[in-house]
């Protein structure tokens, strides 16, 4: 006997096109504040990326990995979710951290060689990871904790398309559909891991399709559409609320920048690709919606700018004031209570740091 | 009660799930099944499937999941299956679990405890009879325990799964059965961080840890003209070198015995403690009864492979006539 067990399909959904129209059967539910809102939380991240960028060339931050060109995805996405929800980044998630309350100067200071900056209370958002995919396991683990404490948050993880072929991208996503893990993962396919397209990562046509071997539901959408990136991620997020368990979202995205500032991405791809992708820009696209629906005009976009520029040169003011750390910080946060070895270890470092001098 | 250890750490896992609403167990096979060891028997039934967590074959998704679960705020206490099998998981303790705590400044910490059956001796498989407990002492931010007998492997779980920082706790499934003793039924705690004098004595300091103290001390009843002082070590990291150092200023002459390999292996260790902070007070060279650089062999030559009574014996009589 022969049949067929099961069929899959997998969506793409898009909403705002690069001309600033929109699917109108499509558009979900938002108030012009909200969209206002989310425009003005991408162009932060665009000016902060900037930022960023201009301290590492001065040398007043180390290594940064830039997020232009994604900001849709990352803010769409976080603005689905609530204020006691909690988020799992990777290093490349300034846009998702920064809307969800994360001061700027905290993360100028962890790029900027000082572990201070990762603390940051009432975020609800987990420390940076830098290892690749190591930490959805962490945000399905923490969303398992919810499930048994009948706590309703919805955990949002985020990582690239090369997280996809690490083993540890598809044990999470085999205990979040296992323990119907309140889990929304959004997989930034921003089409490179360093100098790898996305087609020397896997030969599926779409990440998306990942979810369906895992049981559960997974979508692509047009990375650069915050509506569309925003719809998926709110419908997930209620999903995830209602104890329907977990959902992939690829945002289908272009990383505009380097790879991190020790990258020149020139060697692996064309001028006239990226030229391309810079013309499906999404904050520009929102920006015409918006114009297109008198919500907003030149001199809005002047003030805004300014205002966002004035705040983000505060916070790198601010983080490039902060006094060196003390030398036992380097040992005081590896337990609790520092143990007798360490204390041993300081000791030993106070006295060659004395003879040094 | 008299317990042997698989009774007496089964014992603590109730007990403290009944204290703790947030002490979770997870790991493949410990929920139905009651682990294969049946060290987890009986806590499905007593705590329901939200707290007894029979997992995906996946020993990175296992630790993993922990830390996440810790990160919350409960208190997980993952089973692997055999040590031999950490590794796929080795990537979380190193790079995560260990570190979170500094990564974030104290504002979020790992507060977990990773059990695994460990070590020689059972005849087992290839990959089923590893002590690999050195590459969890290097790795900073782990706490690391081996107990060696059923009273202290319940009060040292116990503590484990009190603590506030992650700790590897192997259990050298050698001594699982083979040791009944005498084990309070109400709860206790042994403090992690601290070595236990066994037994007390004057001309040789004999440290061990795991399954080779029960040798060690069959070894220095036959010896019984020599007044040996034997050390357990108990807690690997932290480690206790206070402990030892006075025992062998008093003693002025050490052995050492695990079956893990020899070089970069835990007597290494003790023995630059004792270098830096007794070597005047030696008698004699501190010799080291380990296993050897190889892979542990199968069942037909592990017992040439592992230190043995009579080798114990050996280099304790080697050392003191130096």
């Amino acid at each position: 006997m022969k049949k067929v067990l099961e069929q899959f399909g997998v969506e793409y959904l898009q909403i705002l096109k690069e001309d600033g129209s929109i699917d109108e059967h499509l558009m979900p539910k938002l108030t012009s504040k909200q969209i206002k809102e989310m425009y003005k939380a991408m162009v932060l991240a665009r000016i902060f990326d900037n930022k960023l960028l201009a301290l590492q060339r001065q040398g007043s931050v180390g290594t940064i990995a830039q997020s232009t060109g994604q900001e849709a995805s990352a803010v769409g996405s976080a603005f689905a979710l609530e204020k006691n929800d909690f988020i799992f980044p990777s290093f490349r998630e300034s846009g998702a951290l920064l809307y969800r309350g994360l001061p700027m100067d905290n993360i100028i200071r962890v790029f900027g060689w000082d572990e201070r900056g990762a603390k940051a209370e009432n975020v609800n958002a987990f420390t940076m990871s830098i290892p690749v995919a190591t930490h959805l396991l962490h945000a399905v683990g923490y969303g398992m904790a919810c499930n048994i404490k009948n706590d309703k948050k919805v955990i949002m993880a985020y990582f690239g398309d090369g997280a996809t072929s690490e083993g540890d991208f598809h044990e999470a996503m085999n205990f979040a559909g296992v323990f119907n893990a309140p889990v929304v993962f959004i997989c930034q396919n921003n089409q490179f891991a360093i100098s790898m397209p996305r087609e020397k990562q896997t030969k599926a046509k779409s990440l998306a399709q990942k979810a369906i071997a895992y049981g559960f539901r997974g979508i692509q959408v047009d990375g650069n559409d915050v509506f569309a990136v925003y719809s998926a991620a709110k419908d997930a997020a209620d999903n995830a609320r209602k104890g329907r368990g977990p959902t992939l979202i690829e945002c289908y995205t272009y990383r505009i920048a380097d790879h991190t500032t020790s990258d020149d991405a020139s060697k692996y791809r064309t001028e006239k690709e990226l030229n391309e992708w810079k013309k499906k820009d999404p904050i520009d696209r929102l920006r015409k919606y918006m114009e297109k629906k008198k919500l907003w005009n030149k001199k809005d976009e002047g003030k805004l700018v300014k205002e966002l520029q004035d705040s983000v040169n505060k916070a790198a003011e601010k983080a490039m004031a902060i006094e060196k750390p003390d030398i036992e910080d380097i040992f005081k946060y590896m337990y609790k209570e520092m143990t007798n070895e360490l204390k041993e270890e300081l000791n030993d470092l106070k006295e060659s740091l004395k003879y040094e001098a | 009660m008299k317990l042997n250890m698989v009774e007496a750490i089964n014992l603590a896992l109730k007990q403290e799930m009944k204290k703790d609403g947030n002490v979770i167990v997870l790991g493949e096979d410990v929920g139905v099944d009651g682990g294969v060891f049946r060290v987890t028997e009986g806590l499905l039934k007593l705590y329901g499937e939200k707290r007894v967590l029979d997992t995906p074959l996946a020993e990175s998704g296992i630790i993993g999941t922990s830390i996440g679960m810790a990160a919350y705020g409960l208190k997980p206490v993952a089973e692997v299956q055999f040590s031999g099998f950490m590794y796929p998981g080795f990537d979380q303790l190193i790079s995560h679990a260990s570190r979170i705590r500094n990564r974030s400044r104290g504002m979020f910490s790992c507060p977990m405890v990773v059990r695994a059956p460990y070590s020689g001796g059972i005849r087992a498989l290839e990959h089923h009879s590893e002590s690999m407990e050195a590459i969890y002492v290097h790795t900073p931010g782990l706490k690391v325990v081996i107990p060696s007998r059923p009273y202290d492997a319940k009060g040292l779980l116990i503590s484990s799964i009190r603590d506030p920082d992650p700790v590897i706790f192997l259990e050298p499934k050698r001594v699982y059965r083979a040791i009944k003793e005498e084990v309070p039924e109400e709860e206790y705690t042994l403090p992690l961080g601290k070595c236990n004098v066994v037994k007390e004595g004057n001309e040789i300091t004999v440290v061990s840890y795991g399954a080779m103290m029960k040798l060690v001390l069959e070894a220095v009843e036959k010896l019984e003209n020599v007044s040996a002082e034997v050390i357990d070590v108990r807690t690997l990291s932290p480690l206790d070198d206070e402990t030892i150092i006075n025992s062998v200023k008093k003693t002025g002459r050490c052995v050492i015995v695990h079956e893990a390999p020899r070089s970069c292996g835990f007597a290494a260790e003790i023995i630059a403690r004792i270098n830096e902070k007794a070597l005047l007070s030696l008698e004699a060279p501190v010799k080291r009864i380990t296993g050897y650089d190889t892979v542990i062999p199968l069942a037909k030559l592990e017992n040439e492979y592992l230190p043995s009574v009579k080798r114990i014996m050996h280099g304790i009589e080697e050392v003191l006539s130096f």
